[in-house]
């Protein structure tokens, strides 16, 4: 594969590398064949600093089922944190948490 | 004379395009030549040890051989986060690869063990780059395209970087090409192939293309599940045979 499929988002946060942290400014998805990964074709997750060396890099090769796994977990951890965020916990407390489950 | 040459490689800096400097890997056949030069331009991975090693095999096979980082302006580092680091930019534009590779085509030109013949050779996204540099210069004899994708090109697909589809360059194209593909590739596809091939034909290019069954993307790269040893070994014929044919040995 020779893929145009790339996705790039702004990120704010830290990501890690060895026992390092740094700040980020983009997170990358692209589906492409696997640099280190025993696999053919995968989902590729880069958290990266432009603005620092090419090291700044967190990296993961996933399987396309994998991806889809992670991003159902991260569906539902988003949807409880903004439950959160939102601070409608109280009185809607109860129907809501139903409703996310 | 030994059966196995040695040889001299070293990294030697390139004025690239627009005027930046770029290393590149030399390997340079032992002995008074002359020698074909064969040009290397790097896969999508970046100036990898597969490309370092690519660029020493040719010379190991009495050819002289250089391969310039074509990532060198996003810092440097392991070449994965290079890699990782140009992805996340966009890529490089093309016009900026014909400059860098022109100027390792000069390099190559101007060594006094040349025989006068230099060969283009590139995979996956180097492959596409390949054809390119042959589409838009004429001071290479031959050109090998390695499962190059994105020859064919939506129009969604064309921006800034890379405002032309390959396969709309090939009126221009300057040199016999040869394309090894696997059909079981998804970019590029057997019907992009295909369609590169009808275009070769309808504008009476000279050019060979092998396609290989239960075989994908990257069929030579041994370090990957991709690698395909059989049809490597006999893509690896094709490909020197190629080279005899037209930049000699």
């Amino acid at each position: 594969m020779c893929t145009s499929i790339v996705e790039i988002a702004p990120a704010e946060g830290m990501a890690k590398r060895g026992d390092q942290w740094f700040a980020l400014t983009h997170s990358v998805v692209a589906y492409d064949h696997a640099r280190h990964a025993p696999l053919g074709d995968v989902i590729t997750l880069d958290f990266i600093n432009t603005e620092l060396e090419p090291g700044a890099r967190a990296a993961a090769e996933l399987t396309l089922e994998a991806a889809k796994e992670l991003r159902a977990a991260l569906d539902r951890a988003i949807e409880a944190a903004e439950f959160e965020e939102a601070e409608v916990r109280g009185k809607s407390a109860v129907s809501a948490i139903h409703k996310a489950a | 004379m030994s059966h196995y040459r040695g040889m001299i490689c070293e990294n030697i800096t390139l004025t690239g395009d627009g005027g930046t400097p770029i290393t590149a890997y030399t390997a340079k056949p032992s002995g008074p030549g002359p020698f074909p030069g064969v040009v290397l331009v790097h896969h999508l991975p970046g100036w990898s040890e597969f490309y370092i090693e690519t660029t020493r095999r040719f010379a190991h096979h009495g050819y002289m051989a250089i391969c310039a980082n074509l990532y060198e302006r996003a810092g440097d580092g392991h070449p994965d986060d290079v890699a990782a680091k140009v992805r996340a930019d966009g890529g490089i534009p093309d016009a900026q690869m014909v400059g860098d590779t022109e100027a390792a085509v000069k390099w190559m030109r101007a060594q006094p063990e040349l025989n006068g013949k230099v060969a283009l050779f590139g995979s996956c996204s180097g492959g596409r780059h390949a054809v390119i540099y042959a589409s838009k210069r004429d001071d290479v004899d031959c050109c090998i395209d390695l499962w190059g994708g994105r020859v064919v090109m939506g129009p969604d697909e064309l921006n800034d970087k890379t405002p032309v589809a390959p396969i709309d360059m090939t009126a221009d194209l300057s040199c016999p090409l040869l394309g090894i593909f696997g059909n079981d590739d998804r970019a590029p596809s057997p019907e992009q192939v295909d369609q590169h091939e009808a275009e070769l034909k309808k504008q009476s290019k000279s050019y060979e293309f092998y396609r290989y069954d239960d075989a994908g993307h990257g069929i030579f790269y041994w370090h990957r599940p991709l690698y395909r040893p059989e049809q490597a070994m006999d893509g690896w014929d094709k490909v020197f045979a190629f080279l005899a044919k037209h930049v000699g040995k």
